[in-house]
């Protein structure tokens, strides 16, 4: 029998992923759809959403995941009434010497003290949420948007479009992902901020496509399609309002593992130098990357912004993988 | 069968093909050009002139692209750059090599050695306060930068206590013998035990840090497959049979638990070499990680090249042994 985790090769384990999750899909977008399918959730009274819903309130993990990115998100909005220097200003550069004394240590004023440039940590820490949300939240929203476009062709026309575009999905998820990632922040001439993000993005690309692809066709075979069908609704409007809708639902909690897969990745980049080399705006990928030359002598250096990366990371992967475990139909009982 | 085997390698041949020409297309979208990408900004026109002619750059792309393939079957990619200036790209590969292999299968070796079993404790004790510290455990597993637990380990265990070496794969001060590349497996042909001993020693931090990730992943299947399989009827019927536990555990439980936990760790080498190129780069280990880290550095695409289409092909050719060896464990598969 089919199984998520049972996978079968890289592509075969996106589709069980797809397929599993394909009937309790949709969340609230279409729940007459949803209830059409289901009496048996009708008889109990409740449905699956308001179910998975009450399993997430009640679980831990679930809440520690939500309060870790709720912070997060929290602390990048108001980081700059925080933050209690200008992040990019060397208040300290004065005291720096490259021989003696690298990194200004910590006082009062500077908890943490400051960097090679003699900028203030904490600042840069609480002010490099904001880049880091940006890296995560963009590089996933375009991964999902590029893989949103190849699955749904695929899936809404199947056929040779769905061979073709699968084709070439196959040999993208072929090549290692992050190795795909440094090899397209390496065509970029001058490296930014938007090159990291596009070659995260890119790695995600095949992954969102092959699963939508996967819970689309699973739609596809639906009675509902097929009613509409029946009724004579168009075809577009079948992709788009009934198919569509009803296979984001395993698309979703991807989505909330693939941002904490890619700040990490964006700290990979930029140890490999291939991040943003402008670090006036500092996220914290890129400031454990350039901690590197100092990290024996001050590891304090590395160590805060990998904290936090952790923290963050695990805090995004908690609530993925409790929401995929509440709207598994399987783990219903 | 055959035929199954016949109809992936086909697959196979067409993931290649489409491999070659995104590999070709990236080299032509380089910054500057192939030319400056092999030659470096500040080659002389002579010599620029002198190379656009011998890779056939005045021809037409499709000519290009064909030679491109004919010179990549030969192994001719061109000399290296950056990572050992003046060697041949292919040669740099082939040295290379069995240092990341052997560091790979000894992470392998550790991920497997320590996940199934844990896993396989963990879904037994289901809920208990093992299975969900061993949780957490792998979560964080996956939440840590490779590189970063690296460096951790490099930091506290070589640096601090001194317990075990900084770098490399073996201290310089020995004269080991070489035979197969291998720096292990050469001590012990050769006999040269404390040769073997101190490789070995160099070989526990990286390995330990390239091991979480898969680590990780194989705990986590093992755990949900053997949830899965426990919950089978065939093991309630072994069980009102009145069958040992013992039986019961290892023929009906792990054995059919084990099969996706098999595929698991033929996917996990795609991720072992892009963890290798971190952890090498730490560790200065002197295999392909470190060369593709040193090469995206400093822009060594004939190197770059040679890793990045041997990474793959050896993902894809190791995928499809996987399958095989799936098919021919689980008949089910061959009809699909």
């Amino acid at each position: 029998m089919p199984n998520p985790l049972n996978p079968r090769g890289k592509k075969e384990r996106i589709d069980a992923l797809a397929a599993t999750s394909a009937d309790t899909s949709g969340g609230g977008v279409a729940v007459a759809t949803v209830d059409d399918a289901g009496h048996v959730e009708e008889s109990t009274g409740v449905s699956l959403v308001a179910s998975a819903w009450q399993r997430l309130r009640r679980n831990p993990v679930f809440l520690i995941g939500l309060t870790i990115t709720t912070l997060f998100v929290l602390l990048a909005i108001f980081a700059p009434l925080i933050a209690p220097h200008d992040p990019a200003d060397p208040i300290l550069l004065p005291e720096v010497r490259p021989q003696t004394n690298p990194i200004p240590p910590a006082r009062e004023g500077f908890p943490l003290g400051a960097d090679n440039a003699g900028r203030d940590i904490l600042s840069r820490l609480i002010v490099g949420s904001r880049q880091t949300l940006v890296v995560g939240v963009m590089a996933t929203l375009f991964g999902l948007l590029g893989g949103l476009t190849l699955g749904t062709l695929a899936g809404a026309f199947g056929g040779w479009v769905d061979s073709v575009v699968m084709r070439v999905v196959d040999v993208m998820l072929s090549i290692p992902s992050l190795l795909l990632a440094f090899s397209i922040a390496a065509i970029a001439a001058r490296a930014s901020q938007w090159t990291v993000i596009i070659a995260i993005a890119v790695v995600q690309v095949p992954i969102f496509a092959r699963l939508l692809r996967g819970s689309m066709l699973a739609q596809r075979a639906s009675d509902h399609v097929l009613a509409a069908r029946a009724l004579g609704v168009k075809e577009s409007a079948i992709v788009f309002r009934h198919m569509l809708p009803n296979s984001l639902g395993p698309v979703i909690v991807q989505s909330t593992l693939v941002v904490a897969t890619s700040i990490i990745d964006a700290a990979a980049l930029s140890f490999l130098g291939l991040g943003n080399p402008d670090d006036r705006q500092p996220e914290w990928g890129q400031m454990l990357g350039k901690a590197q030359p100092y990290i024996y002598d001050h590891p304090a250096l590395a160590v805060w912004p990998a904290l936090c990366i952790i923290v963050v990371a695990l805090g995004f992967t908690l609530m993925g993988e409790s929401l995929r475990e509440a709207l598994d139909p399987k783990s219903r009982r | 069968m055959i035929r199954f085997i016949v109809r992936r390698l086909l697959q196979m041949v067409g993931v290649v093909v489409i491999l070659s020409l995104l590999v070709f297309a990236w080299l032509k979208a380089l910054p500057g050009g192939t030319v400056s990408a092999l030659l470096g900004e500040r080659a002389t026109p002579e010599r620029r002139a002198a190379l656009e002619k011998a890779l056939g750059l005045d021809q037409p792309i499709y000519v290009q692209y064909w030679e491109f393939v004919k010179r990549a079957v030969r192994g001719e990619f061109g000399a290296s750059t950056g990572v050992q200036p003046g060697t041949d790209a292919f040669d740099v590969f082939l040295t290379r090599f069995p240092a990341t292999i052997e560091l790979a299968v000894c992470a392998l070796v550790l991920a497997i050695v320590l996940g199934i079993p844990l896993g396989y404790l963990a879904a037994r004790r289901r809920a208990s306060l093992f299975d969900n510290t061993s949780i957490v455990f792998s979560l964080i597993g996956i939440a840590v930068p490779v590189f970063f637990l690296a460096f951790l380990l490099k930091y506290w265990f070589a640096v601090k206590l001194q317990w075990l070496p900084v770098s490399g794969r073996q201290d310089p001060g020995i004269d080991a013998t070489r035979v197969t590349g291998f720096f292990v497996l050469d001590g012990l042909l050769t006999r040269e035990f404390d040769a073997s001993w101190d490789a070995l020693k160099h070989l526990i931090l990286p390995s330990l840090a390239l091991a979480t990730i898969p680590f990780a992943v194989i705990f986590r299947i093992t755990r949900a497959s053997v949830l899965e399989v426990l919950d089978e009827d065939y093991v309630r019927t072994a069980e009102s049979k009145g069958l040992t536990n013992r039986i019961i555990r290892g023929r009906h439980v792990l054995r059919n638990a084990l099969l996706p936990v098999v595929t698991t760790i033929g996917l996990q080498t795609g991720g072992l070499l892009v963890g290798a190129v971190l952890t090498e780069r730490v560790f200065s280990w002197g295999g392909l990680g470190d060369a593709l880290a040193i090469a995206f550095q400093r822009r060594d695409y004939a190197v770059l090249q040679v890793c990045i289409l041997m990474a793959a092909v050896t993902y894809v050719v190791i995928n499809l042994l996987v399958d095989i060896a799936y098919a021919v464990i689980d008949p089910r598969v061959r009809t699909r």
